[in-house]
């Protein structure tokens, strides 16, 4: 509240208050959630709770504007990070483990550390004010001249894929890394899925939903189409290679789990997904190379066509194609590992017992 | 009005939330995030509206189709390992019977 | 002409916003698991539809009304098969609905 004063006075419209009061009761959902997240023993509860925090939490972008983020919080933070996490526990267990001792130094760690943190905040600028360091740095230049420097009317795909390349690039390797990390400590022996008896097991546990296959069916196309949609309209509205690699990937992960992993397998071959997880970071490593083959910086998109401009949207339409490649592949190397485990696993067990 | 639906599905919001919260039993929770997904949905288009920015669909659409799949996902898994604990136990005792 | 349109609309948004809290109400207040998908698998379905019809009278062009109709159809999709996907797992896994009988033994 106290913020408010602060603002400029006309901006306090009818709207605003709506907003702030929409704001304020989004808020207290999270902080609601997060409570109950701490609480719970059972980690599935925990997990639903986290897929709600995640709604809540775009939600509350969307509120605040901030289009993009809302996107990838969706796709990532709803979407896939509940399923990554479902595979997991399904290797763990349940419930979480009681803790014996109490402890009461990391709390007083966590309190002194928060309530300096919370104290920090009091120097910084108040919320949306207009003499902010972050108003007054880059970012007008940024708006002013998004426009004429790079034609796309999405400021935000501007500032990613082409004042702030380099930052993405380094966030698609650190994408690899983990993507090759899991790949590495989870690998499963590909030779041991030949054998059709997990096949059997795997598809009888699905023959009865019949309506979930009919509807899956009809809806993966569409969502890989909204994904191409996604990586494509980018440069005109909320989107880009993220976003759309993780909803791409989403969709063969419900391929996967209404038809069984080893039918996924058989329709997309793990060394092609191995193969695009690096190259999606090639394409967009080899933008920025031939970028400085031909005079320019690195990832500097201007001198890749003629015109400026065309050699912009090149260079952002390229280097998103290489994010999406990226993002999608190690999404899906991820879970099939996951799973591949998991069916090892449970194929370990049936011999044991048979 | 659209503020009055807004409100309304905030309301909406808070009742599945505290379903998530107390419910009982593992069902119970996935239903009110399923139901808690539809609503977010709701939401988005309605704030879209509201703030007269109608690009924001794109994100209720998002959130439609992977509201489905975890909804799948986690139907898929809770079969896998409840299941698997519980089916365990009980073919192990008939087969000691 | 507009009038009526936004009468038809506020209706439509009005009507939705109440089958949506009546949903979530009944989430909290039913008994059992049954009842309770019960109760947001109808009133989920039927307010979202609603609300998404009172936006469609609305729309300021043709590409929000093709993603509104898109979310529409995918809603009446999607719902009740989450819901029949739902139902049939928690049946599979033994969650017995409450029944009348049992409730007298129990209380």
């Amino acid at each position: 509240m106290d913020s408010l004063r602060f603002c400029n006075p006309k901006t306090i419209k009818e709207d605003n208050a709506i907003e702030l009061l929409i704001d304020i009761v989004l808020l207290s959902f999270l902080v609601c959630i997060a409570f109950a997240i701490v609480r719970m023993k059972d980690l599935f509860a925990v997990i639903m709770l986290a897929g709600m925090y995640g709604l809540l939490s775009a939600s509350f972008f969307v509120t605040m504007d901030a289009v993009d983020v809302a996107f990838t919080e969706a796709s990532v933070g709803a979407g896939i990070s509940t399923l990554l996490m479902l595979t997991t526990i399904s290797m763990t267990g349940r419930y979480e483990n009681t803790t014996r001792h109490r402890p009461m130094l990391a709390l007083v760690v966590v309190f002194v550390t928060g309530s300096l943190l919370i104290y920090g905040t009091l120097d910084m600028p108040y919320f949306g004010s207009a003499q902010a360091p972050i108003q007054l740095h880059v970012a007008p230049h940024y708006i002013n001249n998004s426009m004429s420097e790079i034609g796309i009317p999405n400021i935000v795909t501007s500032a990613l894929a082409s004042y702030r390349g380099f930052d993405t690039f380094g966030e698609v390797v650190v994408i690899f890394t983990a993507g090759v990390a899991v790949w590495a400590l989870l690998m499963v022996n590909v030779q041991r899925r030949k054998n059709t008896e997990i096949d059997d097991a795997n598809n009888s546990t699905h023959e009865q939903h019949f309506i979930v296959r009919f509807v899956a069916k009809m809806l993966i196309p569409f969502i890989l189409l909204f994904a191409l949609y996604v990586q494509f309209h980018g440069d005109y509205g909320p989107g880009g290679g993220f976003q759309a690699g993780v909803i791409f990937a989403a969709a063969i992960i419900l391929y996967s789990m209404v038809f069984g992993l080893n039918t996924a397998r058989r329709v997309i071959s793990q060394p092609i997904v191995q193969l695009l997880t690096a190259a999606g970071v090639l394409l967009y490593g080899s933008v920025g190379i031939v970028s400085l083959l031909s005079g320019g910086n690195f990832l500097d998109y201007n001198v890749l066509s003629a015109d400026p401009i065309a050699g912009q949207h090149l260079g952002i339409l390229l280097i998103e194609l290489g994010v999406g490649c990226t993002v999608a592949s190690v999404m899906i190397l991820i879970y099939f590992n996951f799973s591949g485990r998991k069916n090892d696993r449970e194929l370990e067990e049936h011999k044991e017992t048979t | 009005m659209l503020i009055a639906a807004t409100v309304a599905i905030l309301v909406a919001m808070f009742l599945a939330m505290i379903r998530g919260i107390v419910g009982p039993t593992f069902y119970d929770r996935i239903l009110a995030v399923n139901m808690f997904g539809t609503k977010t949905v709701l939401f988005i288009s309605l704030i879209g509206f509201v703030m007269g920015r109608p690009e924001f669909l794109d994100i209720a659409i998002v959130y439609a189709l992977l509201n489905f799949i975890s909804v799948i996902g986690v139907l898929h898994f809770s079969g896998s390992v409840e299941f698997r604990h519980d089916d365990h136990d009980n073919s192990t005792v008939e087969k000691d019977s | 002409m507009d009038i009526v349109i936004a009468v038809v609309s506020a209706i439509f948004l009005l009507l939705g916003g109440f089958l949506c809290v009546t949903g979530g109400v009944g989430i909290l207040r039913f008994p059992d698991f049954y009842t309770r998908i019960h109760a947001t698998g109808v009133t989920d379905t039927l307010g979202a539809g609603l609300i998404l019809i009172g936006l469609m009278l609305q729309v300021p062009d043709v590409l929000v009304l093709v993603k509104l109709v898109i979310i529409l159809l995918m809603t009446l999709f999607i719902n009740p098969v989450a819901t029949h996907a739902l139902a049939q797992a928690a049946l599979k896994s033994g969650l017995s609905p409450l029944l009348q009988s049992k409730n007298h033994k129990g209380g």
